[in-house]
């Protein structure tokens, strides 16, 4: 037995390496932030000026993919025309800097910078290009916005991709649509303006700031737990009504023919 | 001697005017089998039932009409929205008739335990034989159920307008487009032209809440009835032959079994409409041709279908300027009506490659008939893998695997898999004859180690029990038919020869692989030989 | 009590002769009076959930909501009316099976099967009775009265198919093949109907559009029909990752500054499609899964699919609005069988 189980050592290697090295990347660059060794030390005594911070945080996290003006080194892509939505986008929702080896940049469920460092970091890449500012302003009001046509906009627009629910869907080769219900108000409109990975773009112009709100007023609707008919299934259509239907409704029916089957002692 | 009883002079009165005394005291003393598996066709009638009950209460609220107007109901998310009015009756029926939903949930699950509980009885009936003669039209009565219960299903899962539904009335009307010769005048007679139109939801209306329950009702009346004239089939048993039946009469213990079932049944489906949303049409929207959902699936049933057009390679052929859409005509077209061809065959097709000709009441333990269960297996691995692959964008999200790849596993899969769960199935089954045989012969083994005098340890063997005995016993162990000789011993060919060596090859390859059971003798032998204490396997091989 | 028990009526079909294995509350009347109990605390609570529903009914607002753990803000008639009603209506069936299971005989009894043939001499008094019936009709003997009579009958139900003719219209070559974009018409947004200029579409950006006339062509026709070939997307690409178009000529091509607008209706089975992916230009359909490169002049790279999604040839007017040059050159939507 022995003697089989080191048969291959190099497979069994590489299947340790394999276990290890995603869950080691993102460990290494989640524990650069979180004791603040990996650039000058300079993020724990942060200078008063946002811009000159928000370079310092720049080329701590971001300089050695992205490059030093924001030019890209391949594969990374050139971000100095992305504007501070983006990045805003990018870090407050974790996606970036990239964690797990993956086909793209997936959400962590905590970002790995404070809203302050995150909007430095914002204003720094804005200096480097032209591209658009984050859109707090724009964002203003979704509240009031209509909440119907956010839903015909949203069935238009986004349901393709990211279903009826806003639970998300699958693209080629794997890669996803990612579920909204943790987005916020700030993060949708964003992605809708940049076009985050291989989201396309969604412009002000073709898509006035008041459809974008209302397309927000929907998607938090979407969010709130409103199942007048009881359980949701996680709402992705008839796939989990019909799992549910076959274990769960018709299981308990055979269960009940069995029991009438079964002699009674 | 008139009876004095309430009941008794009910009777009396009876069959005053129907004459019906003897035929009716043999109703009520009629004899049903008690198995579990014998209520999964109960469970469709039942559903049946419940779905004719919400059904109607539906009726009184849905509007049947693809007319547009503005919904103004109290579904905030939807208001000024312009809507058919299909949905927005649908809409009115969720959200401002009281109970409406718990209706429409009713009538949802109702409809999908329907089909589940006829897909799965009629694999009971299946894997047991109880298809054989003389039930084979009741068999075929069967599919047409099935079917049936298919299109209705996906009649009543379109007849909303929600965008789910419109899309898959969009790929309905594209397989009739893509049919050949006469697709596009079908599509344009169907929907009354081009797509969506006007017509097609209020058509629809007609064959979902009259055409085709009436088809239903006449059918369904015929298949119970068969069940009753002919009597219900039973499992081998001691004392169960294929000449009697063995079981409780319908008065009292079978009426309140099954009477009471309908009502567990009921009482299942209203606590699931109850707490578990099923199909949340507000939260699809209305169907606009111009809108589409991430992960758009049909309802199960429709889903090996979807998933054969799903994994189908994209071939069409253009010839004298004209298309043939194989990437439809094939998994769509062909493909289910050559699955409906085979099930509807079956039976005529291993009463042929048998050889017998005479009844069959008495139901074959799936072990027994070993290729018959392996076909059955292959052909449910082949509809489960298509089952599968209509879902391969949920699997894709939820494993986090790429659908290509998955697309390209399944195009290999579902020609490799049939094969091996046909081999693997039937070797067990075989393995089990074997080892019913061992059981009988050797009896069970009882766990207790006894050490002889001479030092020697046995394991204790006690005779199989009587019901198991009558089981292992019923296997009818089929003999394939002899080759036929081409000429007989004058030397004229044989009439018919090669529909005979036909008929011999398909029965050699139903009964070629076969576990002889022993005889009466070696059986009485084997018996006197446990009785008389000797244990285990050993001994006797000695 | 217990002897007797099952008191089987020796007229009834007699009990098969296997070991009867007796229930409990065939030997123990405390166990029987239990199982009664049992079953009759099953019609009680039925009868109480009953009662409850209807209670809940009439004592409800129609859209009063709860939030209740695991289920999310329910409608309260739906949820706790359904379920008392539910329960209620199990607790029925379980009690009556219950009662069959515990109080009924048990014993199996045995009914005879007689074959369901007839004898030699009936089944042939049948067969003769038949063939003399037809015999005696002559429909064997005279020729001319059955074929004409197949014929007339074989030409019956011809009225009845000819009837379903006004089912639909023909399908004609201008509906199989055109839609209601015209040279010159705007491309605007779908669902607001903006117009949309060149600029406003960014390399990367995604607007799904309609062609301007729509509103009135719907006002007119009431129908979804033209939409549901018309709708479009319009994606714009960096010029050079333009790989190949479907038409057009440098001095005049059919994108306008690596804006393409291609049909949104699917050419495998018409689901509209915009799941667009601007980073390898690829648009796929959510129902089956076909794959179109958008830069390769709208390829299928993958699944059902054979046909590229149709191109519309696009420029600006003089305002700079985005407009079609033509309709599509080729019909939108799935196959069918008149198609070249």
């Amino acid at each position: 037995m022995q003697a089989r189980a080191f048969r291959r050592p190099a497979a069994a290697l590489l299947a340790v390496a394999f276990a290890v090295l995603p869950a080691t990347g993102a460990q290494a660059a989640d524990s650069a932030r979180t004791s603040g060794t990996g650039g000058s030390g300079s993020t724990t005594s942060h200078p008063s000026d946002p811009l000159v911070w928000g370079k310092l945080l720049y080329e701590e996290g971001c300089a050695s993919c992205h490059g030093l003006q924001g030019q890209g080194i391949a594969p990374s892509p050139a971000i100095k025309d992305s504007g501070a939505a983006a990045v805003d986008f990018e870090v407050s929702t974790g996606r970036m800097p990239l964690g797990t080896i993956a086909n793209q940049a997936l959400r962590r469920a905590h970002s790995l910078y404070t809203a302050e460092e995150t909007q430095a970091m914002a204003q720094y890449v804005a200096t480097l290009g032209n591209g658009p500012a984050i859109p707090t302003q724009q964002v203003q009001g979704w509240e009031n916005a209509d909440m119907a046509l956010g839903g015909q906009v949203f069935r238009t627009n986004c349901a393709q991709c990211h279903s009826f629910s806003g639970q998300g869907g699958a693209l080629t080769w794997g890669k996803q649509a990612p579920n909204l219900m943790k987005a916020t108000p700030t993060q949708i409109y964003e992605a809708m303006l940049v076009g985050p990975n291989n989201m396309p773009k969604f412009s002000d112009q073709t898509l006035p700031p008041a459809e974008k709100r209302a397309v927000i007023k929907y998607i938090e609707f979407l969010r709130q737990p409103d199942n007048p008919g009881g359980l949701d299934l996680g709402r992705l259509g008839p796939v989990s009504e019909g799992l549910f239907g076959w274990f769960g409704g018709f299981g308990i029916l055979v269960a009940i023919a069995i029991w009438i089957g079964v002699k009674a002692k | 001697m008139t009876p004095t009883t309430p009941l008794g002079r009910t009777a009396v009165a009876l069959d005053e005017r129907f004459a019906g005394a003897k035929g009716m005291r043999k109703l009520l003393n009629k004899v049903f089998p008690d198995h579990w598996s014998f209520m999964l066709g109960e469970i469709a009638l039942y559903s049946f039932i419940v779905l004719l009950l919400s059904g109607v209460y539906l009726t009184l609220w849905f509007k049947p009409s693809m007319t547009e107007v503005v919904y103004n109901g109290s579904y905030m998310p939807l208001h000024g929205v312009r809507m058919s009015e299909a949905y927005a009756s649908t809409l009115n029926i969720s959200f401002d008739v009281r109970g409406g939903l718990l209706m429409r949930q009713i009538h949802h699950w109702a409809a999908l335990f329907f089909v589940s509980s006829i897909s799965v009885h009629m694999l009971r009936v299946f894997f047991t034989g109880a298809f054989r003669k003389p039930r084979e039209l009741n068999w075929i009565i069967g599919v047409i159920l099935l079917i049936l219960a298919v299109v209705e299903g996906f009649a009543g899962y379109s007849l909303p307008d929600d965008l789910l539904s419109g899309t898959g009335l969009r790929i309905a009307q594209a397989i009739m487009l893509a049919s050949p010769l006469f697709g596009t005048w079908m599509a344009f007679f169907v929907f009354g032209g081009e797509f969506p139109g006007l017509d097609f939801i209020p058509r629809l209306y007609t064959v979902h809440v009259l055409l085709i329950p009436l088809i239903f009702l006449g059918l369904i009346g015929a298949h119970v009835g068969m069940v009753f004239y002919q009597k219900h089939t039973q499992y081998p048993g001691p004392g169960r032959t294929n000449k009697n039946v063995v079981g409780y009469p319908l008065l009292p213990v079978y009426i309140a079994k099954a009477g009471g079932f309908f009502f567990a049944v009921f009482g299942v489906i209203a606590t699931l409409g109850a707490l578990v949303t099923i199909n949340p049409v507000w939260l699809f929207g209305p169907y606009v041709p111009n809108q589409v959902s991430a992960g758009s699936q049909p309802d199960w049933y429709m889903g090996f279908l979807d998933g054969a057009v799903r994994i189908m390679p994209n071939w069409e052929v253009h010839l004298w300027s004209h298309t043939l859409s194989l990437n439809l005509v094939v998994p769509a077209m062909l493909m289910p009506t050559a699955l409906i061809g085979l099930v509807v065959a079956y039976p005529w097709l291993e009463a042929w490659a048998t050889g017998r000709t005479g009844e069959h009441h008495l139901l074959d333990r799936p072990r027994n008939v070993p290729t018959r269960t392996a076909l059955g297996a292959a052909f449910l691995s082949f509809y489960l893998l298509l089952f599968i692959a209509s879902g391969d964008d949920i699997i894709s999200t939820t494993f986090h695997l790429a659908f290509n790849d998955i697309t390209f596993l399944f195009r290999v899969l579902i020609f490799v898999v049939p094969v091996l769960v046909f081999w693997v199935t039937k070797r067990i089954a075989l393995s089990l004859q074997r080892r019913d045989i061992d059981r009988l012969m050797h009896g069970n083994e009882t766990g207790n180690v006894l050490r002889l005098p001479h030092g020697e340890f046995i394991e204790v063997h006690a005779p199989v029990n009587e019901r198991d005995r009558a089981r292992i016993l019923s296997n009818p162990a089929i003999e394939p038919l002899p080759m036929p000789p081409a000429t007989d011993a004058a030397g004229v060919r044989t009439p018919n020869y090669r529909a005979k060596r036909l008929q011999a090859k398909v029965s050699h390859f139903f009964y070629g692989d076969r576990i002889p059971m022993p005889s009466a003798e070696e059986i009485a032998a084997a018996q006197a030989h446990l009785d008389a204490g000797h244990h285990g396997h050993d001994e006797l091989t000695h | 009590m217990t002897q007797d028990h099952p008191a089987i009526d020796p007229s009834r079909p007699q009990a098969a002769e296997v070991a009867h294995e007796w229930r409990a509350a065939d030997l123990d009347p405390v166990a029987e009076r239990r199982a009664e109990r049992q079953v009759a605390g099953l019609f009680g609570a039925a009868t109480l959930l009953i009662l409850a529903s209807v209670l809940i009914y009439g004592f409800t607002d129609y859209n009063a909501t709860v939030g209740v753990p695991l289920l999310g803000d329910v409608n309260v008639i739906n949820v706790f009316m359904g379920l008392t009603f539910g329960l209620g209506v199990f607790c029925i069936g379980a009690g009556a099976i219950h009662w069959a299971k515990k109080l009924m005989p048990d014993v199996e009894v045995v009914e005879d099967r007689h074959p369901l043939t007839s004898d030699e001499e009936a089944r042939a008094a049948f067969a003769e009775t038949f063939a003399a019936g037809v015999a005696d009709s002559g429909i064997l003997k005279r020729g001319i009265l059955r074929r004409s009579l197949l014929g007339a009958m074989a030409l019956f139900p011809l009225p009845l198919i000819v009837l379903l003719r006004d089912l639909g219209p023909a399908p004609t070559h201008g509906q199989l093949n055109h839609t209601i974009w015209r040279a010159g018409t705007r491309l605007v947004t779908d669902v607001t109907y903006l117009p949309i200029k060149a600029a406003d579409v960014p390399v990367g950006g995604l607007v799904n559009a309609v062609p301007e006339n729509l509103p009135q062509v719907e006002e007119q026709d009431g129908t979804l029909n033209a939409r549901a070939k018309s709708v479009i997307i319009v994606v714009r690409l960096n010029e050079r990752d333009i790989i190949a178009q479907q038409g057009g000529t440098p001095s005049a091509p059919w994108d306008y500054q690596g804006i393409l607008a291609y049909s949104k209706v699917c050419t495998h089975v018409g689901c509209p499609i915009s799941l667009y992916e601007q980073r390898t230009h690829h648009l796929l359909c959510p129902c089956h899964q076909s794959t179109f490169d958008l830069a390769d002049a709208g390829k299928v790279v993958f699944g059902p699919a054979a046909r590229n999604m149709p191109q519309l040839p696009i420029t600006v007017d003089a305002e700079g609005y985005l407009i079609a040059r033509s309709d599509f050159q080729q019909p939108v939507g799935p196959s069918f069988w008149e198609r070249a």
